[in-house]
């Protein structure tokens, strides 16, 4: 068998044992790689920048772990953006197995910026129902969560008190990976006129491009480079990136393959005299 | 028999359809009204998934089915989360929370993470140059991965600004175009469902 031969028909193991390195190396030794900051992830950064202290936001954290390599990060560079601004924070999710992790990422942001439940942030929890929560938020508040996540009323919460819709929120900030954010973008802001900034997966990013704009969003931030985009806007090396070193050398790793791919596939046909 | 789910159906999409466009404060209230009990659909549609998930596994573990093993894993777990859960609370310091982070999360992680391996693979042996959109397909891919990373200026200044353009360009344009695809799609599905053209949500007859 050729050499071009034997290329092509490669063990795949060998290809995960390369992506397998292409992970694991740059997160044991960082390479440190420059993170641009693109003008969608800027608008976002500068959207929540811009709030005055003291206002109050609705953050919703709609992702479950599968995804949260991505959207974890982004929770908590907004979430520490938010806090150093001293911007409160109203934090809910819409999926049931959000909540552990939205909860990990209140309390870790919070630690990190000396924030405290209930005065710098309240956690509503989980609530089925994507359509009906959005438009109940927009019309009573107290109707869809009578209590926070750990069963406290929310006219016992400070940050609640006189918080009952979208009009005494400054934003809604809509971290998902998943249709949640068509539905944001329907009723938060289309039916509610809520200011809206939105931070998804990077394979959905390019589905609200048009949202942005025609200025329906604020801000984009997506995937784990935008996350990586936000810590270095806030000046903060956090798990984006740190990821973005192995993201970077997998991605070379994949062209490679493909370019590699393709060469042995034309070098091939061309010595059986099938190809171009 | 399927007069009345019709009927339900035909009333609630036509209510909630005319009361988006009545800003009158009884109108509104009713319409409130109609989000909470949908909220009480929700609720009983979590206790009928729970009901039809423990009624399928357990018929696989009694009939020792293939795979009945996970099965019975399945009902364990249900039944251990929903005690602990009622019994210690949901909160992160709590025998749920607790598992959560250790297992569920990490275990969910992991499969997603696998893609990196199979889409490696994959694009070795089928991201193929066979034709002239083929090969479009892959010089646009290879700009993208490449990019749109960090290490994407340090090979070439320019790719950054390259893949902006393919994004707001392109990228855009396509996407408006589905999005009014989508949008007029989900309309016309919409009120087929409302007048009872499409019934397929009503199950096998």
């Amino acid at each position: 068998m050729s050499f071009v031969r034997k290329l092509l028909a490669i063990d795949r193991r060998i290809i995960f044992l390369l992506v397998g390195l292409g992970v694991v190396l740059p997160l044991l030794h960082p390479l440190n790689l420059p993170v641009t900051v693109t003008p969608r992830v800027q608008a976002a950064y500068d959207a929540i920048d811009a709030l005055p202290p003291g206002s109050k936001i609705l953050l919703s954290m709609d992702y479950e772990p599968d995804i949260m390599a991505e959207l974890m990060p982004m929770s908590m560079a907004v979430l520490r953006h938010c806090f150093r601004k001293h911007v409160r924070v109203i934090a809910m999710t819409l999926y049931p197995a959000g909540t552990g992790l939205g909860e990990r990422a209140l309390t870790l942001a919070a630690k990190a910026e000396g924030a405290t439940r209930n005065k710098d942030y309240a956690w509503l929890g989980y609530k089925s129902g994507f359509q009906v929560v959005m438009i109940g938020i927009g019309e009573n508040l107290r109707g869809i969560y009578p209590v926070d996540f750990y069963g406290t009323p929310l006219d016992s919460i400070p940050i609640l008190r006189h918080v009952n819709s979208y009009r005494q929120m400054a934003m809604v900030v809509n971290l998902s990976g998943s249709s949640a954010t068509d539905y944001w973008i329907q009723f938060a802001q289309g039916r509610f006129h809520a200011p809206l900034v939105v931070g998804c997966t990077a394979v959905m990013a390019t589905d609200y491009y048009p949202y942005l704009s025609s200025k329906q969003i604020l801000g984009l931030i997506g995937g784990m480079k935008g996350a990586a985009e936000y810590e270095r806007l806030l000046d903060v090396i956090g798990d984006a990136r740190r990821g973005m070193d192995a993201q970077s050398l997998v991605h070379l790793i994949v062209v490679a393959l493909v370019i590699t791919g393709n060469a042995a596939l034309f070098w091939s046909r061309r010595s059986e005299g099938t190809g171009p | 028999m399927r007069r009345g789910p019709l009927l339900v159906t035909f009333l609630s999409g036509f209510a909630v359809a005319a009361l988006f466009f009545i800003p009158n404060y009884r109108a509104q209230t009713f319409n409130n009204k109609l989000l909470e009990w949908t909220l009480v659909v929700y609720a009983f549609a979590l206790i009928l998934g729970s009901i039809s998930l423990w009624t399928n596994h357990a018929r696989k573990v009694r009939n020792r089915s293939e795979g009945w093993a996970f099965s019975a894993v399945t009902l364990i777990s249900l039944v251990a989360i929903t005690v602990l859960g009622i019994w210690k609370g949901v909160g992160e310091d709590t025998p749920v929370g607790r598992i959560y982070s250790t297992v569920n999360s990490p275990l969910a992680s992991t499969m997603f993470a696998l893609l990196a391996f199979v889409i490696a693979s994959a694009a070795f042996r089928a991201f193929r140059a066979r034709s002239v959109e083929a090969t479009l397909l892959l010089a646009t891919a290879i700009v993208m991965m490449v990019g749109r990373v960090s290490i994407g200026p340090l090979i070439s200044p320019h790719l950054p600004a390259m893949t902006e353009w393919l994004l707001d360009v392109p990228n855009l344009a396509a996407k408006r175009a589905i999005a009014i695809g989508v949008g007029l799609g989900a309309v016309s599905t919409a009120l087929k469902i409302i007048l009872g053209i499409e019934r397929s949500y009503l199950g096998r007859s």
